[in-house]
């Protein structure tokens, strides 16, 4: 844009300080809303799973909060609670609910019957089964839902940079750039918050592999 | 309660329901761009996603670079876009090609990923007894495997279809016309009517959409199918 050329690099240079809080901003703000939502999301399956009528109730309306773009969610509540982490977090924390709560309750499913009553049969108490039975065989479910949420998140921190310069982590520098004309600080923004996803997709993917080796063992064996 | 008070007004006032600025010249263009990006995509992604299905070709590849697309945050795909778009078109290049690029690009994964999915997990069997049948390849997938991948499909269609509309939304921020005006002017003016009637029309837009690719689906889905399920 303006003659200017598409990549400066001494602005990169000069802001490397700034960049480096902006990506801090954005893992906090995305951690706030995966930790969060993930423990509302527990409890909702908890409760799911002990009383099934109200399972598609929860499905409903995550579905529903889902659905409502995140634009509109976002300066809404700017402009009911101002431009504060708050507003990021609540939009942020509901989109999360969808991809947690159908796969923590899949994950307790797929835990076959005859594995609880060996469990129950050999003594163990409820919490004992649910502590090193039941969760260590949700657990790639779990970790799958933990991957989606987070890199879904961290895709969606970018647009809260529409409540204020103080907010959007890496996305403030695509709003910024856009409002400037700016090329590099567009691209600065954009193509790091696209690397934090695949990081942190990675990242996910080989947690599964060390929380589950017996998963991968299988794959091989069979 | 004084929101809700200032948002049905603005919502309510004739003023608002005409003129090219109006609700329904804002809302044919938001459902008509999206309607647009939709078709597009599809266009590209359904075709492959049956023909990777049916085959099994470099399904690996697809699925994983498919995936890896959907990750892709649209808020960052609109803002790169822009320094190449603005090279196009000075004008356009910097309110309309954006968002509306990245409304098909982002539509695609959705719908390929599905499409792939839903054929892929036909019973081989199924399959085999059509071949010995003598049924030929296209018939096989007309006949057999697109009427049992259909409730796949759909899905990939509706949540593409959904992100299209949140896109559009969004790309209000990028120079986008569409709902997403409202929101942008209500925000900027400080007025609040405008901010939460558009937020309105957006969620009522969405929800729509939802609701009627849920029915749609319903209708389309062969009744040998729905009857086992508890969907």
């Amino acid at each position: 844009m303006n003659g200017e050329p598409l990549v400066r690099w001494d602005w990169l240079l000069a802001h490397l300080g700034p960049i480096a809080d902006r990506v801090g901003q954005h893992l906090y703000l995305a951690a706030i809303a995966v930790g969060v939502g993930f423990a509302i999301s527990f409890a909702l399956a908890a409760l799911s799973i002990r009383r099934r009528r109200i399972y598609p109730f929860v499905v409903v309306l995550a579905t529903a909060a889902y659905t409502i773009p995140s634009f509109a969610m976002f300066v809404a509540l700017v402009a009911i609670t101002g431009p504060s982490v708050i507003s990021a977090e609540i939009p942020l924390v509901l989109y999360t609910l969808i991809l947690f709560v159908p796969n923590i309750v899949a994950g307790f499913d797929s835990v076959p019957w005859d594995v609880l009553d060996a469990a129950d049969g050999m003594g163990y108490t409820r919490g004992q089964r649910l502590w090193r039975v039941e969760l260590p065989l949700a657990v790639p479910l779990v970790v799958v839902s933990l991957r989606l949420a987070s890199v879904s998140t961290i895709g969606l921190v970018t647009v809260t940079a529409i409540l204020g310069d103080s907010l959007g982590g890496l996305g403030y520098y695509i709003l910024d750039g856009y409002h400037r004309h700016f090329t590099t600080e567009i691209l600065a923004g954009g193509l790091l918050s696209i690397g934090l996803a695949v990081v942190a997709d990675r990242g996910f993917v080989l947690l599964q592999r060390l929380l589950t080796p017996w998963a991968a063992r299988r794959t091989v064996g069979g | 309660m004084d929101l809700i008070r200032v948002t049905a007004a603005w919502l309510s006032d004739p003023m608002h329901w005409q003129g090219t600025n109006g609700i329904p010249s804002r809302l044919l263009e938001h459902v008509a761009l999206s309607g647009v990006s939709l078709v597009l995509a599809a266009l590209v992604a359904l075709p492959l996603g049956l023909w990777i299905g049916h085959t099994g070709r470099f399904s690996s590849l697809v699925v994983s670079s498919a995936n890896a697309w959907r990750a892709l945050p649209s808020f960052a795909v609109i803002g790169l876009l822009v320094p190449f778009t603005t090279v196009l078109d000075a004008n356009l290049g910097f309110t309309l090609y954006p968002t509306l690029i990245a409304m098909v690009v982002l539509a695609g994964p959705p719908i390929l990923v599905n499409a792939y999915q839903g054929i892929a997990d036909v019973d081989d069997d199924l399959v085999e007894a059509a071949r010995a049948m003598g049924m030929k390849e296209r018939q096989i997938l007309r006949r057999v495997e697109i009427p049992i991948a259909l409730p796949v499909l759909a899905t990939g269609i509706r949540s593409a279809a959904v992100q299209v509309i949140a896109t559009a939304t969004l790309g209000a921020t990028f120079g986008f016309g569409g709902l997403g005006r409202f929101i942008i002017l209500g925000d900027a003016n400080r007025d609040n009517g405008e901010l939460f009637g558009g937020v309105v029309l957006v969620a009522v837009l969405a929800l729509t959409t939802l609701g009627l690719f849920l029915v749609l689906e319903r209708r389309l889905v062969s009744a040998g199918l729905s009857r086992g399920s508890a969907g």
